[in-house]
């Protein structure tokens, strides 16, 4: 249990990194690509690759915390 | 109207309360104007719901004068309406009393006659002779039934005051019941009192037969000395008043016989005509007939009061016989009665007959004195015209001429005078014969009234005599028949007193059995509880025996298990000594060896042992598998965890972002906390602070007591319960294990301790 954090912290940057580069990639891609070799894209593609990363890790995070609801259908009964 | 009066008012209210500032005048006015305006309809109003409650209260009375049920409904239905109705019409009409018949239960003769053959008929028949006196006024014919009645009646009395039969005495079938009520009435009396004597009796008792038969035959003794006695009286009277008759009838007859032959003498003395001497020979026994006669018919009119006397002495007697009012009696009584009807009859005629008699021998005496006259008138008539013959019709020879012719003028004018006399006579025969017809009609008649009153008197008598008879006959026929009947009765109550007999016999014997079989059984039981009384003692002697020589046994045996026992334990310490020694094998930073060795070997080593089994099952399956770390090595564990719920003290269900993150971190970073601090006795509120938490352990861990480490750790929240739940469930397992192994071997010692057994 001691460890998990640890291990949730490494996943978290290791998918964060890769989200980031990632985006900035397809930022650049873009960029390059329809956009006329603009910046906006490839800080664009950075800034969705890292919103992605730090939501990922916060719903990592949070998963321990997080309820699962489920929706329980109320039959009718004579008793009622 | 009270709701107009309140709507009057309402409006005042109203216009008072609109016309605030307004003075009280038109307040005043407002309010007169209201109440006068609706007060004229109001009133005509109240009048009206006056008159019609009025006229309905009214109209109620008069119905209820009228018809009774219709005032007792309202009664019934209104509460207070009687009292309304009382003061108004007076009470009402009480209903009409209807009067039950009386009704007069017939005297159950069966009973009565019972009874009477049991045990009351001394005391019955003094009540009976009693209550027969004062009835001696009542007809003598009806008497006996009344009588009958009378006993029947005062018996009932009897009867129903000592309660047997509820019976009212019969009002009687008999019309002549005006005298014998108030004769029953005196005699009630005497049987009321007679009844008290009979109260104080406890019961009817059933005289023994002998002594009824002796009753009855001291009564029919008594009865029969009575009647002899009676039938004594009567002959006696009867003989004495029969001599006598006959003495007057005979001397009746005498005198008849003496009249007649005077008459007779007289007769032939008159028309005979003898020589003188026998003349005087002839009347001197005229004389001595006459005076015979006379004294004849005075001895027979002597006799006659004699038998007169006697007569009414036998009557006497009879009455007095009758009054004894012995029906064994009765036919002598009416015998006598015969007779002395018969005597009388007999005098009567005789008496009669010298009377006629007697009457001819006035006639022909008569006949005799007128001639005796006419003789003495010839002889004076002869002795005037010759003085000198007088008496001697002897001296006839010597009478001279004119003697001869006067004699014969004298008898020529006498035979004249005597044609005169005669044919005047014969002139007055007519008036003298009527004159003595009617004389003869008045004697005649007055004879003959006394005739018919004699001959009245004695058919009366005979008719009386006859229904006496009658009577006696009729009385015989129901005695009669009243004995069949108390015969029947008598055969009925033998049968019934058979059956109860019965019954009687039937119940006592049960008593008997049940009074038997009850002692049989408390002897029985009595035997029983001795018996039994006895096996106890045994039993309990034995038992007790028993139970030393079973002590000895379980001694030896307890020995024996006693030495068993620390064999046991002996086993039993080293095994947990073991167990103790493998928790002691912890490396730094791993756990021990899998405790599940030692646990086998204690298993066996006590497996009769529940607690030390219970035990050795209560260790966690992880230790037997895995083993439990050691505390040093939690202690050092510790600090990492502490690190990291440090850094996370922030985050928990509702912070848990990344941001929390962060800041959490910052303030891991930036707060400083005492490495160790004592934690008190009691955590208060701020106390329950992460980095207080964790100081608090670190310090008790340094210390030794991971316990209470182990709990302050729990004591964390949020994700830094998380991060340190690892380290606590270690913590949790070998502070189990620990707790387990330190009783085992507290158990151990104490099991070893308790089979030593002292030198």
């Amino acid at each position: 249990m001691a460890n998990e954090h640890g291990q949730k912290w490494d996943r978290c940057l290791a998918d964060s990194a890769v989200k980031i580069a990632t985006g900035l990639g397809v930022g650049i891609v873009f960029s390059v690509l329809f956009f006329k070799r603009r910046t906006w894209p490839v800080a664009f593609g950075s800034g969705v690759g890292l919103g992605m990363g730090y939501s990922n890790c916060q719903q990592d995070f949070r998963s321990p915390y997080q309820l699962h609801g489920h929706r329980v259908k109320v039959s009718k009964s004579n008793t009622s | 109207m009270l709701r107009v009066c309140l709507k009057g008012a309402n409006s005042a209210a109203r216009k008072c309360l609109c016309g605030n500032g307004v003075p009280l005048h038109p307040l005043q006015q407002c309010r007169s104007y209201t109440s006068g305006g609706s007060g004229s309809s109001a009133g005509k109003i109240v009048a009206a719901s006056v008159l019609t409650m009025g006229g309905g209260v009214g109209g109620t009375i008069l119905y209820a004068n009228w018809d009774p049920k219709f005032r007792a409904n309202v009664e019934k239905s209104i509460p207070y309406s009687d009292q309304v109705f009382g003061l108004a019409l007076g009470p009402a009409a009480p209903p009409p009393v209807i009067n039950k018949p009386r009704k007069v239960e017939p005297v159950q003769i069966s009973s009565m006659s019972e009874v009477w053959k049991d045990s009351k008929q001394p005391k019955a028949k003094e009540v009976q002779r009693k209550a027969e006196q004062p009835d001696a006024e009542g007809p003598p014919a009806p008497a006996p039934q009344e009588t009958l009645e009378e006993a029947s009646a005062q018996v009932a009395q009897i009867l129903s005051a000592i309660g047997e039969v509820p019976s009212v005495p019969a009002p009687g079938t008999h019309e002549a019941e005006a005298v014998p009520p108030p004769a029953a009435l005196k005699g009630v009396p005497a049987a009321a009192a007679k009844c008290t004597e009979c109260e104080h009796e406890p019961a009817v008792k059933e005289r023994p037969e002998g002594e009824v038969a002796a009753r009855l035959a001291e009564q029919d003794k008594a009865e029969q000395d009575l009647l002899t006695s009676l039938s004594s009286n009567l002959e006696d009277a009867l003989g004495s008043t029969a001599k006598v008759t006959l003495q007057a009838i005979g001397a009746q007859e005498a005198a008849l016989q003496a009249i007649a032959q005077h008459t007779r003498q007289l007769r032939e003395a008159m028309e005979a005509e003898a020589p003188p001497d026998k003349k005087s020979t002839q009347w001197r026994v005229l004389e001595d007939a006459l005076s015979e006669r006379s004294r004849s018919v005075d001895e027979a009119g002597a006799a006659v009061l004699k038998a007169k006397a006697e007569l009414d002495k036998l009557r006497g007697v009879i009455d007095g016989a009758k009054h004894l009012k012995i029906a064994a009696a009765r036919p002598s009584i009416l015998a006598a009665e015969e007779n002395l009807h018969s005597m009388v009859v007999d005098l009567d005629s005789v008496v009669t007959r010298v009377q006629t008699a007697q009457s001819e021998a006035k006639i022909v005496s008569q006949y005799s004195e007128l001639v005796n006259e006419a003789k003495a008138q010839f002889q004076k008539e002869l002795n005037s015209i010759t003085p000198e013959i007088q008496a001697n019709w002897k001296g006839l020879r010597k009478l001279t001429q004119d003697d001869l012719n006067s004699l014969i003028a004298h008898a020529h004018r006498r035979i004249d005078q005597l044609n005169r006399e005669l044919a005047e006579q014969r002139v007055r025969e007519q008036i003298h014969i009527d004159s003595a017809l009617e004389q003869q009609k008045l004697e005649d008649k007055k004879a003959l009234e006394v005739a018919i009153s004699t001959a009245l008197e004695h058919n009366r008598e005979q008719m009386r005599l006859e229904q006496e008879k009658k009577v006696e006959e009729t009385r015989e026929v129901m005695e009669a028949e009243m004995r069949t009947q108390l015969r029947r009765q008598a055969a009925a109550h033998t049968d019934h007193l058979r059956d109860v007999l019965k019954v009687q016999e039937q119940e006592l014997r049960s008593e008997a059995e049940e009074i038997l079989n009850s002692s049989l059984m408390e002897k029985e039981t009595e035997y029983r509880r001795l018996t039994q009384d006895q096996l106890d003692s045994f039993t309990l002697d034995m038992n007790a025996a028993y139970a030393r020589l079973k002590g000895m046994e379980e001694a030896i045996d307890s020995h024996v298990i006693a030495e068993e026992e620390a064999r046991k334990a002996h086993q039993l310490w080293l095994s947990v000594e073991a167990l103790n020694y493998t928790l002691k094998t912890a490396a730094l930073n791993d756990p021990t060896e899998p405790l599940e060795g030692a646990v086998q070997a204690i298993k066996e080593s006590c497996a009769e042992d529940e607690f030390a089994q219970a035990l050795a099952t209560a260790l966690p399956s992880e230790s037997l598998s895995r083993g439990v770390y050691s505390e040093a090595s939690l202690r050092a564990r510790f600090y990492t965890i502490r690190q990291l719920a440090r850094r996370v003290a922030l985050i928990d269900e509702t912070r848990n972002s990344l941001y929390q993150y962060f800041l959490s971190y910052l303030q891991a970073m930036l707060l400083f906390e005492k490495a160790q601090e004592a934690p008190p006795a009691k955590l208060s509120a701020e106390d329950l602070d992460t980095f207080k938490l964790l100081s608090y352990a670190a310090y008790s861990l340094e210390h030794g007591d991971l316990e209470l480490a182990a709990k302050l750790v729990n004591q964390l929240k949020g994700e830094s319960r998380r991060v340190a739940q690892d380290w606590l469930k270690e913590a949790r397992l070998t502070l189990e294990t620990k707790q387990v192994v330190s009783l085992l071997s507290a158990y151990a010692n104490a099991v070893g301790l308790g089979t030593t057994m002292a030198p």
